[in-house]
């Protein structure tokens, strides 16, 4: 046996990657309950492809077969119904195991000096998996698929001189037709999946160079013993193998419950107007995107004046865009001395939890009419409003709180209890 | 407890439910997909009526036989009207373009349609037709009004009005650029009145409803007659192994101080 890694050793790095990635790759010893959604993802990523592999056998991208391959797949295929379920439960989990990654840097300063291009790395994977989750919508060809692209791809077309020529160039056509289905089919299962593999690749790379933050913020290469090991680090394998089985069992228990139980999710998972056919003729009551793009589509339909003399539609579109691209600037607009909210004062505190809150409201307020009131006291539009500027000013203020903030003073070593 | 507490409030938000959506009152109906009895008899309904004009295109005779414990003989015997062989799918028995000449619109597939309108909707719009001289068909329908489709089972059911009750509410109106408030009648719906008795009492046609409802939801996902059962299994085996990844963590991080 050690022959043969010998042999293979001698032409490729097994041992040193082996050791370099796990063995001897140190990690704080002191991560806790917010830590295990790296590795989530990562799962998940996994078993996207996996049964993506396997729905892609019996699915048909042509706009008069997809529909009922779908059908095809939740009935006569073997498991078909299974696979088809840990697929489409899988989408929203990926989001929210996301959404709670993206969470746990935010509390804990991971995007901060050394780590800026783990974080920009990160948020061009979120802007990839959200292209994905739009583009593989369309395909079970339902008449919220088909709408929900139909109102989505015309944004482009707010933008002056060449949005119609774009949003025809995206369709490949002058509505979403067969000709979207198809190059969106291509995009979903072989573009951007390859996109994503690399991108996670590089995310893992840049984090093993730097070593993992952790909810101190504490850099442990910086207290290293005689053997050259940092004190507070453990080698991730075998501890933190051990550890995430613990985190994925869980995880799956919470998953399984759903996707066996109710993949419907009561219609924020599948949606009941996704059960009919795609109908160029009959509009859903309500068009709505799934869950996860909510916040967004709250700040989409946000702004009703025209500044500057530019149209409303075309400033939601900017505003939109906007909301996803200021997390790259993150890094540098955080002045604080200390990373991890353990040693942040309450300005900071204040600033994440409303920020939360506003995205939470808006995710909330993306499902439901603007004109009417859900929340309480005023309309649901101006209620987005007011959270988008919320949601905004977390950034935009960033550099001023953060520096002004009172801080506690920062550890040396890592605390553990 | 307060992180746990943030985790949660993070997850569980968007589950807040939507908002009940307005539309026609829906009567409440309970289904079971494990009372095989109600299934099959669901089953001849469907079969011997629906698909007359609609189609379950998605779905095969012999698997809902093979689902519903009616062995390949019997579903030949009894139910193949439409189709030459057992494995063929449930296509309408009209064709579809004859049904949009005669009614105006095709007949849409049912293979769907308790997961698309859900169980309730169906069993409240077949117990909601009534007489409308008014529509082409004769028949209108209370919760999915000028529908082209008959009551086509009005010899079970028999013919019933519609009663409404008159209902004062205060609206604010604007009269000359000025909000005034006035009192509005409004006629609303509140129960139906049988006009001919049908050959089965109401309580009987309820229940042959309530059979074709539970089959239509079973229609609408053959899968769930085992998923739950298969969940049930995998979470007690993801619960067993729980308990030994953590002994086993456990076991690995005692030296870790």
């Amino acid at each position: 046996m050690s022959k043969l890694l010998a042999w293979i050793d001698d032409r490729f790095p097994l041992t040193k990657v082996w050791e370099e990635h796990l063995s001897k790759y140190y990690a704080p010893k002191n991560f806790n309950f917010w830590y295990y959604f790296g590795s989530l993802a990562l799962l998940i990523l996994v078993m996207q492809i996996v049964t993506g592999i396997f729905l892609t056998m019996h699915y048909k991208p042509d706009t008069k077969l997809a529909f009922a391959s779908v059908e095809f797949i939740m009935r006569d295929v073997d498991w078909g119904w299974l696979i088809r379920y840990l697929h489409s439960t899988g989408a929203s989990f990926f989001f929210i195991v996301i959404y709670l990654h993206m969470f746990r840097g935010l509390l804990y300063g991971s995007y901060r000096n050394p780590r800026e291009l783990i974080w920009i790395f990160g948020v061009v994977i979120y802007v990839a998996l959200m292209a994905e989750a739009f583009m593989g919508y369309l395909l079970p060809w339902g008449n919220m698929s088909y709408w929900g692209a139909q109102v989505i791809i015309n944004l482009a077309s707010a933008i002056p001189v060449i949005g119609d020529g774009l949003s025809q160039w995206i369709r490949g056509d002058f509505v979403v037709s067969d000709a979207t289905l198809n190059r969106f089919f291509a995009f979903h299962v072989i573009a951007v999946p390859l996109i994503l593999i690399a991108l996670v690749f590089v995310h893992i790379v840049a984090l093993h160079k730097v070593g993992s933050n952790n909810p101190d913020g504490v850099e442990i290469k910086k207290k290293k013993g005689p053997d050259g090991i940092p004190l507070d680090g453990i080698p991730f394998h075998p501890y933190y193998t051990v550890k995430d089985i613990v985190g994925v069992t869980v995880f799956l228990i919470i998953f399984c419950a759903v996707a066996f139980f109710a993949p419907e999710l009561k219609g924020w998972f599948l949606e009941a107007n996704n059960f009919v056919p795609a109908n160029v003729l009959h509009t859903p009551p309500d068009i709505k995107p799934l869950w996860y793009f909510t916040p967004y589509y709250s700040i989409l339909r946000a702004n009703t004046y025209p500044f500057f003399g530019v149209e409303a539609k075309l400033w939601g579109v900017i505003f939109m865009g906007l909301a996803i691209m200021v997390f790259f600037f993150l890094p540098w607009l955080d002045r604080s001395p200390a990373k991890s909210i353990r040693y942040r004062g309450w300005m900071y505190k204040t600033a994440l939890t409303i920020f939360v809150a506003s995205f939470i409201l808006l995710g909330y307020l993306g499902i439901k009419k603007p004109d009417a009131i859900d929340f309480i006291l005023f309309k649901n539009v101006y209620w987005a409003q007011i959270s988008t500027i919320l949601y905004f000013a977390f950034f935009v203020l960033m550099p001023w709180y953060s520096r002004y903030d009172k801080t506690k003073p920062v550890p040396e070593r890592v605390t553990w209890k | 407890m307060k992180k746990i507490l943030l985790v949660f409030l993070f997850v569980m938000a968007p589950l807040a439910s939507f908002a009940a959506e307005e539309g026609p009152r829906l009567d409440h109906v309970n289904i079971d997909l494990h009372d095989k009895p109600s299934l099959q008899r669901g089953a001849r309904i469907f079969v011997n009526y629906c698909l007359s004009c609609h189609s379950a295109s998605y779905m095969r005779y012999n698997r809902m036989g093979h689902d519903l414990g009616i062995s390949d003989e019997l579903v030949k015997e009894n139910l193949l009207f439409a189709a030459d062989k057992v494995g063929d799918l449930m296509k309408a028995v009209m064709p579809a373009q004859d049904a949009k000449d005669w009614f105006g619109v095709a007949p849409p597939d049912l293979s769907d349609e308790a997961r698309y309108r859900g169980p309730d909707w169906i069993y409240t719009y077949l117990r909601s037709f009534y007489r409308d001289p008014k529509a082409v068909s004769g028949w209108n329908n209370m919760v999915f009004p000028h529908v082209a489709m008959p009551n086509v089972l009005y010899e079970w059911q028999g013919e019933q009005r519609p009663v409404y009750q008159t209902v004062k509410s205060v609206e604010d109106v604007e009269v000359d650029g000025k909000t005034v408030k006035k009192e509005v009648d409004t006629e609303e719906f509140e129960h139906f009145e049988t006009v001919k008795p049908g050959t089965m009492s109401p309580k009987d046609y309820d229940k042959a409803m309530r059979d074709l409802t539970n089959f239509m939801v079973y229609l609408a996902e053959p899968a769930k007659l085992v998923r739950y059962r298969i969940g049930v299994y995998v979470l007690i085996f993801l619960a067993v192994f729980l308990v030994f990844a953590y002994l086993l963590k456990k076991e690995y991080w005692k030296d870790i101080h």
